[in-house]
């Protein structure tokens, strides 16, 4: 007998590596043979740990087990959620770049084929570079970082470049509050990540990868070390290494990853040079977001044109979203751009886990916008995102009841913005300290007006004098709080 | 991580180890902070000297990580997150509580657990929908 004990970090921050041993050792009490499988997550976060044991080809899924359950759920008796393949939240879904996560043992080669993987590798092996580069931009991906860059472009203008040595870097420095796809990807099906890269450095002709992963994840680069490990023979001559962030928020902005991948401090570098054309230890370099490199594996298996038939606009595709914070059902949807922020957080995610009414919501990480009710139905897609005065970001989005005070909130993004500057640029530097500042008057009710006036002027100053997003987009989650919340600032 | 008494021909092994890496003077901080659980300030001099840099190039990359400590951690610390998804479910009262409890907290800006928040991170070991408890 088969059996499912995700071995995710947010499924094992709530006990299931003690749900696997208290299995087993229920499983040897009963002499039954069980084979456990430490599956990524399915995403359904609330419902970790989501045990699911294989029955006659289908798998039935038992929620929020504890290691006092293992006898109800090998009895069957345990509160179950039915087979998790027709489970509505799940079924009703698009996943195209997580089509693998949770139902694979991510660390099989032999399952990750059996699943559609290395396809897309084998088909780009035997494409041009140029044809590879162009499956990629007739897909329409975008930089699924936040940017939301078109991926082909970027490729194109690294297979042009002449070097005796390029690079391909994946940005896995998730660093944005209410994300996290990209370390469910990377627990649950590295082998994606790996494949996308090793399409890219066919595709640009690099021959070097790195993985710059956050410090805060531990256990995804404890699996990609063993995933790179067992995927090297398959790769050619592309070499992958991961390296360890340390700790720096601003090292996920991609010039100060180059800066901390080459061992110095992640401050931030001067654009251009394009990191293209002079990126990684001044070599062309095509820096991608996990999830964009991730979903190349299946555009080149499945063509570009079934990738865009996905999507509005120019949001091409499927977004991997996340619902965070004050969440009744929290976790990953991946489904095409263009799903109304309504249908996901009141839909998906059944509103707040306090139960109180949804007060506001932030889209987009620590530098996204602050939205109210009147908000929840925009599309969500890059377009109608910025329409809107906000941002999709990484697609992160995070639930707030009607305890939220804006004005903290707009203060703390501008403390963020403190602790985390690099330093490099002055409006982003002291702006950010100033911006403390003046949000505390405002807050105890000092020349309120000019208080406000002030701190849009400093915004101002922010938005157009930042080197990088992280002064250049502080203001957004700060104004928009300001204008969607006036009365948390004393004003009307 | 481990917190082995600082001693310099671990460390110079540590760091030989890391020779042919390219850009190598972070990871050896990481490094050496991984064997001794902080990173001594005689390490400083030594990874310059190996790498061919000067010493405060060493301290400005040393200085600008929050990861690295110049002492080692207490065991009673912890990380919590005081980022905004863990916001939205009172990481500031835990992070109280845990204080008040004897902990010494060091906010921390997103474990990626948002879904299940708070989060907070002893050692390695990640926790969700924290608890005073739980972090014990």
């Amino acid at each position: 007998m088969k059996i499912f004990v995700p071995g995710d970090s947010a499924a094992q921050s709530v006990g299931a590596d003690l749900v696997a041993v208290a299995i087993a050792a229920e499983a040897a009490k009963r002499n039954i043979d069980v084979q456990i499988v430490r599956n990524g997550t399915r995403g359904a976060l609330w419902l970790e740990p989501l045990v699911e044991i294989e029955k006659d080809g289908k798998r039935i899924g038992y929620k929020n087990v504890t290691s006092d359950d293992a006898a109800a759920v090998l009895d069957g008796s345990h509160p179950s959620i039915g087979e998790v393949d027709t489970f509505e939240w799940l079924a009703s879904q698009d996943r195209v770049t997580y089509k693998r996560v949770g139902i694979i043992d991510p660390l099989s080669i032999s399952d990750y084929e059996a699943h559609g993987g290395f396809k897309g590798l084998a088909r780009a092996q035997s494409m041009s570079q140029a044809e590879i580069v162009a499956e990629v931009t007739e897909s329409g991906l975008r930089g699924r970082g936040g940017a939301g860059f078109p991926a082909g472009i970027k490729w194109k203008t690294v297979m042009d470049a002449t070097a005796d040595q390029k690079y391909i870097c994946c940005n896995a420095d998730e660093g944005d509050s209410g994300t996290f796809a990209d370390r469910i990807l990377m627990e649950g099906d590295p082998f994606t990540l790996i494949e996308g890269m090793a399409i890219a450095g066919l595709a640009v002709g690099a021959t070097k990868g790195f993985i710059y992963v956050r410090s805060e994840y531990p256990a995804a680069i404890s699996q990609l070390n063993k995933a790179i490990e067992i995927a090297a023979s398959r790769l050619g001559n592309f070499e992958l290494k991961v390296r360890s962030g340390a700790g720096s928020y601003v090292c996920g902005e991609e010039t100060a990853m180059l800066e901390s991948l080459e061992g110095k401090r992640g401050v931030v570098r001067a654009k251009p040079p394009l990191p293209a054309l002079e990126g990684l230890f001044g070599k062309p370099t095509v820096i991608n977001n996990v999830l964009t490199l991730g979903s190349v594996p299946e555009i080149l298996a499945s063509g570009a044109a079934a990738y865009k038939a996905r999507g509005v606009g120019r949001s091409l595709g499927t977004q991997v979203f996340q619902l965070a914070g004050n969440i009744k059902q929290g976790g990953i949807v991946e489904t095409a751009f263009g799903i109304t922020l309504d249908k996901l957080i009141n839909g998906y995610g059944a509103g707040t886990l306090s139960g109180k009414p949804i007060r506001a919501i932030q889209v987009g990480g620590p530098l996204g916008a602050y939205f109210g009710q009147d908000k929840f139905g925009v599309s969500a897609d890059y377009e109608s995102m910025i329409d809107a005065g906000g941002m999709l970001g990484h697609g992160g989005i995070v639930l707030f009841d009607d305890s939220v005070n804006l004005a903290k909130q707009a203060r703390f993004a501008m403390e963020f913005c403190s602790i985390e500057s690099c330093g490099k640029c002055t409006p982003c530097r002291i702006g950010s300290t100033r911006g403390v500042e003046t949000i505390d008057l405002i807050i105890e009710g000092k020349e309120v007006a000019k208080n406000k006036a002030l701190l849009l002027d400093l915004c101002e100053v922010m938005t157009e004098g930042s080197l990088c997003a992280m002064g250049g987009l502080t203001p957004l989650p700060v104004k928009s709080a300001l204008q969607n919340f006036p009365s948390d600032f004393g004003g009307k | 991580m481990s917190s082995n008494s600082w001693n310099v021909a671990i460390a110079e092994d540590v760091i030989a180890t890391l020779r042919d890496e390219p850009g190598p003077v972070l990871i050896a901080l990481q490094a050496i902070q991984e064997k001794f659980g902080y990173v001594h300030e005689d390490a400083l001099q030594m990874i310059a000297d190996a790498f061919n840099v000067s010493r405060a190039e060493v301290f400005g990359v040393f200085t600008y990580y929050h990861d690295l400590k110049k002492a080692p951690q207490s065991e009673k610390a912890v990380k919590i997150c005081a980022a905004e998804a863990c916001q939205a479910v009172g990481c500031d009262k835990l992070i109280a509580d845990a204080e008040a409890a004897g902990f010494e907290v060091e906010k921390a800006y997103c474990f990626g657990n948002c879904a299940l928040g708070p989060a907070a991170m002893v050692g390695d070991r990640l926790i969700g929908r924290a608890t005073v408890e739980k972090l014990k």
